[in-house]
């Protein structure tokens, strides 16, 4: 069963009088424990279709359903819910929360979002940080590290509330090629490791060299799915 | 909660600056406020003991409509033996006296022998009336602090004026109810110095001098004045003697007697209020105070992390905690604005004592204020800023809370 399904869903806003239709009719799926990205220009519909994976918006038709549940309609509370329960988020530009150091960034979830009791939230973050080698940076506050290293502390936040899909909007633009490689080295371990699909919207073609399935976009229209080594 | 309260906390310390401008701030007020009420507080009550302890009592009791006519002191509206021990039984009956006097106030004329002036004179059972106002000794400056028979207090204006002193030699002159004259020679007891209010320039004799002067066979009283073995229940024992005295009626079928409070007696109630007044005004600009200032920095909080506020919420953040974060910030910057007001309150309380406040009421020269404040006045102002705080901050707030996290994601 496909971890992601989407049966033409569409995507239109309204700026001013100006109609934009940012998706038009998408259908695709995405297995479980599968590395993907959605590749195009600026414009093509990348992020917006990640928000919709994602909960964090709205498809105006079409329907798309994650891990079995339709996420078409869902309401703000039951949204944000679902999130926390089945999706992480890394971020182009890492969004750690500044005032909380490395352990607590990636405590966060457990702590705000899923009540995890106090000993497995030790035992999981402290996993995670070793696994993304920033154990030794645990007390450190973001700015007091590195960019790859906070993409590190993002990606190990992503994973902690073990969620089915990761997903990940530009994870490594402001990275340098070095720090990029590596970072997307542990997105792959992780979900070796794990089982988590990672979905990507990216330009950058190391991650697009690395990914298992890539959906090509134009102009909000699937222009081509390739499946490598298929 | 904890951790959404270590939140908080770390976000205020992330803007150290503007967190110790709106806390000080908030502490500014505090002080002023608290001090205010201290002094302002003292002040009142300071002069409503003076007032009560000293001449007025905590309450009086006349026949009706006595205290309309009071300033011609009228004999023919004293209450007659009868009466007096209606008002007597009332007094036995209601719970919360302590002490009662009874008073006989005339106006007769002063005279040293050379000159003759206007005297306002009480006559009064020394035993009783210290009972009842025990400052009445206090305020006797030269002479024996008592009232003997055959003795006069003198007030010292009057002393002053006709150059008179303790020992002398001087007569009373009188008119009595039935229209004669009488006169009475005294030796001056004591000269007692003046205080605020009416009945605050009266000179004291022995109730039974007063009965010889007026020619009274028997005893009419003007007023009975009462002490209250507990202020605070000054307008429930009011209200109960009052009760028990409304049931006697006159012949037109009215109460025959008349029961007020000091309140209604001295004009210096008035100026009690409007320091209510006053201070009421004085706490409503401390809440302008804080919710201006909290409302602006926690607007401030939330435009600035916008897409802090995204990210928490795409993680998964309820929009309840998000809201209670930022109500907690608010809250903590009033209580730490509150417990540093409190406590630099105390340091100027401290020194204020220390220091002495003097100052001049009326004739009333170099009374010194002790400022305190109760303890509940500390917590009705600390729980005003907290609630203000907290109040100021909801709208910030709530705004977070329904903040759509893919917009707050997108801000710039």
């Amino acid at each position: 069963m496909s971890l992601v399904t989407a049966k033409d869903i569409s995507k239109t806003y309204m700026t001013g009088d100006i109609k934009i239709e940012a998706l038009k009719g998408l259908s695709f799926e995405i297995e479980p424990a599968s590395f993907v990205s959605f590749v195009g220009p600026s414009g093509s519909g990348k992020t917006t279709i990640l928000n919709l994976i994602g909960c964090l918006d709205k498809p105006t038709g079409g329907t798309l359903t994650v891990g079995g549940t339709d996420i078409s309609h869902l309401k703000r509370r039951t949204a944000a819910s679902f999130r926390g329960e089945n999706i992480g988020f890394i971020f182009q530009d890492f969004n750690l929360l500044p005032v909380l150091t490395v352990f607590e960034n990636v405590e966060y979830p457990l702590l705000m979002v899923q009540n995890i009791p106090s000993d497995e939230r030790k035992k999981r973050v402290m996993d995670l940080l070793d696994a993304v080698g920033m154990i030794e940076q645990k007390d450190k506050y973001p700015d007091q590290i590195s960019g790859g290293q906070k993409q590190r502390v993002a990606v190990a936040r992503a994973l902690v509330t073990e969620p089915k899909l990761i997903l990940a909007d530009e994870p490594t633009a402001n990275l340098d090629h070095k720090t990029a490689y590596r970072v997307i080295d542990i997105m792959k371990k992780m979900k070796e490791e794990f089982g988590t699909t990672f979905i990507f919207s990216t330009h950058d073609q190391k991650i697009v060299g690395e990914v298992e399935v890539i959906f090509m976009l134009e102009d909000g229209e699937l222009a081509d799915r390739q499946v490598k080594g298929g | 909660m904890f951790n959404i309260f270590k939140i908080a906390l770390r976000n205020l310390t992330r803007y150290k600056r503007r967190t110790f401008l709106t806390a000080s701030l908030i502490t500014v007020g505090v002080v002023f406020v608290l001090v205010f009420i201290a002094v302002t507080g003292s002040f009142k009550h300071m002069m409503v003991g003076q007032i009560t302890d000293s001449f007025v009592g905590h309450i009086q009791i006349h026949k009706k409509g006595y205290l309309a006519s009071i300033d011609n002191l009228p004999l023919t509206m004293n209450l007659n033996p009868k009466a007096l021990k209606k008002v007597e039984k009332a007094i036995q009956e209601t719970a919360g006296i302590e002490a009662w006097s009874k008073r006989i106030k005339f106006g007769g004329m002063f005279s040293n022998f050379v000159e003759t002036t206007n005297i306002r004179l009480n006559g009064v059972n020394p035993e009783d009336e210290a009972k009842t106002v025990p400052l009445l000794f206090s305020r006797i400056k030269e002479g024996d602090k008592t009232i003997r028979k055959g003795e006069i207090l003198v007030p010292e204006l009057i002393a002053k004026g006709m150059k008179v002193k303790v020992g002398d030699m001087v007569v009373v002159i009188a008119t009595n109810k039935d229209g004669s004259v009488n006169g009475k020679q005294f030796k001056i007891g004591g000269i007692v110095e003046s205080a605020t209010g009416p009945g605050g320039r009266d000179g004291y004799m022995h109730i039974k001098d007063a009965m010889e002067v007026l020619r009274m066979e028997k005893m009419d009283v003007s007023e009975i004045a009462l002490r209250l073995s507990d202020f605070n229940a000054l307008h429930e024992v009011h209200g109960n003697i009052k009760g028990i005295l409304s049931k006697t009626l006159n012949k037109a079928g009215k109460p025959a007697f008349e029961v007020h409070t000091w309140e209604k007696l001295s004009p210096f109630f008035n100026i009690a209020r409007m320091i209510d007044v006053m201070t009421f005004f004085i706490k409503i600009m401390l809440i302008a105070i804080v919710l201006v200032s909290i409302m602006n920095v926690m607007i401030m909080a939330v435009y600035e992390r916008i897409r802090e506020i995204g990210t928490i919420a795409a993680i998964g953040t309820m929009p309840e905690k998000i809201l209670s974060m930022f109500l907690l910030e608010g809250f903590c910057l009033g209580v730490f604005g509150v417990l540093t007001g409190v406590i630099l309150n105390a340091g100027v309380l401290y020194i204020l004592n220390r220091v002495g406040l003097t100052f001049d009421f009326g004739r009333q020269k170099g009374l010194i204020l002790s400022p305190t404040i109760d303890l509940s006045d500390v917590w009705v102002i600390s729980a005003i800023v907290i609630v203000v705080s907290v109040v100021a901050s909801l709208q910030p707030a709530y705004k977070a809370s329904k903040m759509e996290p893919i917009d707050a994601l997108r801000h710039v």
